[in-house]
């Protein structure tokens, strides 16, 4: 059932940011340290053996591709609670530094890129 | 009358307007991209119309949460929390391929640790020399433009002022939105076209709402990869910045 999808999907939250969480703790630092990347980390092994083990059932895996086709209306519903008023009035100091980060890091992409030995597939 | 009870359907099922609000945004997007002959440009139009509309919002309510800020629309704020975000972006990782996370594996590390490194160190000289000697000031203002959440994180541990936790917060949400903008239109001239380089800009670049955002405009399917390296970056950096970064700071100032 649909339902047996969003609960896998809801499992692997809880028990990613439970270990995000522990890692903060253990760190001294608050909040949740890398949690959605290890429940991301925890969704593909399980889907991965679950896989080679027969696999979830086409109702199953609705479940998560409907979360997954909501991402981007949800990406969408982010980008308007951002407080973009204050990211041009921060002043040009806010611009300059943010700016020259982002474009710099972009163009440093396909150096570190390199390192892959080969392509992946998608 | 007829007003009152539009009022109360906008009031009583806050989220149920936001999924019609953003379906409509992301209608009049698709509907435009086609027009321009630009299909694949669809959701980031969509992106940058929310954007505009969180601009004139936030204008408008003086508030620092965007459309969310108007009572009507205030189930922006649940939708596009981090709740719904997180809970849909572990959902794509469901596909993703366990061997192109082991050739990933090497330089979306190498990446994770340089970005971090790279966007502190950017960050800080400019603010020393836009005139910011304190090394407190640097260093928060330097962990800002790492992510918009590391700068609080470093200027709170550091007891920097508010103002200038003011300014990281801006410079570290001038990277997001910059990052949600630009992805699409220089994706070809970086590579960013397979798991691996999606991983590396991930780690790069590190702010997942920019990350996932730029992502789902290029490539919906790059996004887990990206995403993946993104959220440990605020993690790092929270971790480097008000200790090593600080530290490293102190020495020259």
């Amino acid at each position: 059932m649909e339902i047996y999808g969003l609960g896998i999907v809801a499992f692997c939250m809880y028990v990613g940011s439970f270990i995000g969480y522990f890692i903060g703790k253990t760190l001294g630092i608050s909040g949740n340290v890398g949690g959605v990347g290890f429940a991301m980390l925890i969704l593909i092994l399980l889907s991965n053996y679950v896989e080679k083990n027969g696999g979830w059932s086409e109702r199953t895996k609705n479940g998560i591709y409907l979360l997954s086709a909501l991402y981007i209306p949800i990406v969408v519903a982010m980008a308007g609670i951002q407080n973009v008023v204050a990211a041009f009035s921060g002043g040009s100091i806010a611009f300059v530094a943010g700016g020259v980060a982002t474009i710099g890091s972009m163009f440093l992409v396909p150096v570190i890129g390199k390192l892959g030995s080969e392509k992946t597939e998608k | 009358m007829i007003s009152e009870i539009i009022s109360t359907l906008f009031t009583k099922y806050p989220l149920v307007g936001a999924f019609g609000a953003v379906a409509l945004i992301m209608l009049v997007s698709y509907w435009f991209a086609n027009v321009i002959g630009q299909k694949r440009m669809g959701s980031a139009i969509a992106i940058v119309v929310a954007l505009i509309l969180a601009f004139i919002a936030g204008k408008f309510t003086g508030g620092s949460k965007g459309i969310s800020d108007i009572t009507y629309f205030s189930g922006f704020a649940l939708l596009g929390g981090s709740m719904f975000r997180d809970f849909a972006i572990i959902s794509t990782a469901f596909g993703a391929k366990l061997e192109n996370l082991k050739k990933a594996g090497l330089p979306g590390s190498v990446a994770l640790l340089l970005g971090v490194v790279f966007s502190f160190i950017v960050g800080s000289l400019i603010a020393y020399a836009m005139g910011y000697h304190d090394p407190v000031d640097v260093a928060t203002i330097g962990a800002g433009t790492v992510t918009f959440i590391v700068g609080p994180v470093t200027g709170t541990a550091l007891g920097a002022s508010s103002e200038i936790i003011a300014l990281s917060i801006a410079a570290g949400v001038v990277k997001s939105v910059l990052t949600m903008i630009i992805t699409p239109f220089i994706a070809k001239a970086i590579k960013l076209d397979n798991p691996t380089t999606a991983m590396v800009y991930g780690g790069l670049i590190g702010t997942t709402s920019g990350v996932a955002g730029g992502l789902a405009a290029t490539d919906p399917k790059l996004v887990p990869y990206g995403a993946m390296t993104a959220t440990f970056y605020t993690g790092l950096g929270s971790l480097l910045c008000p200790s090593i970064g600080y530290m490293f700071l102190k020495l020259f100032l």
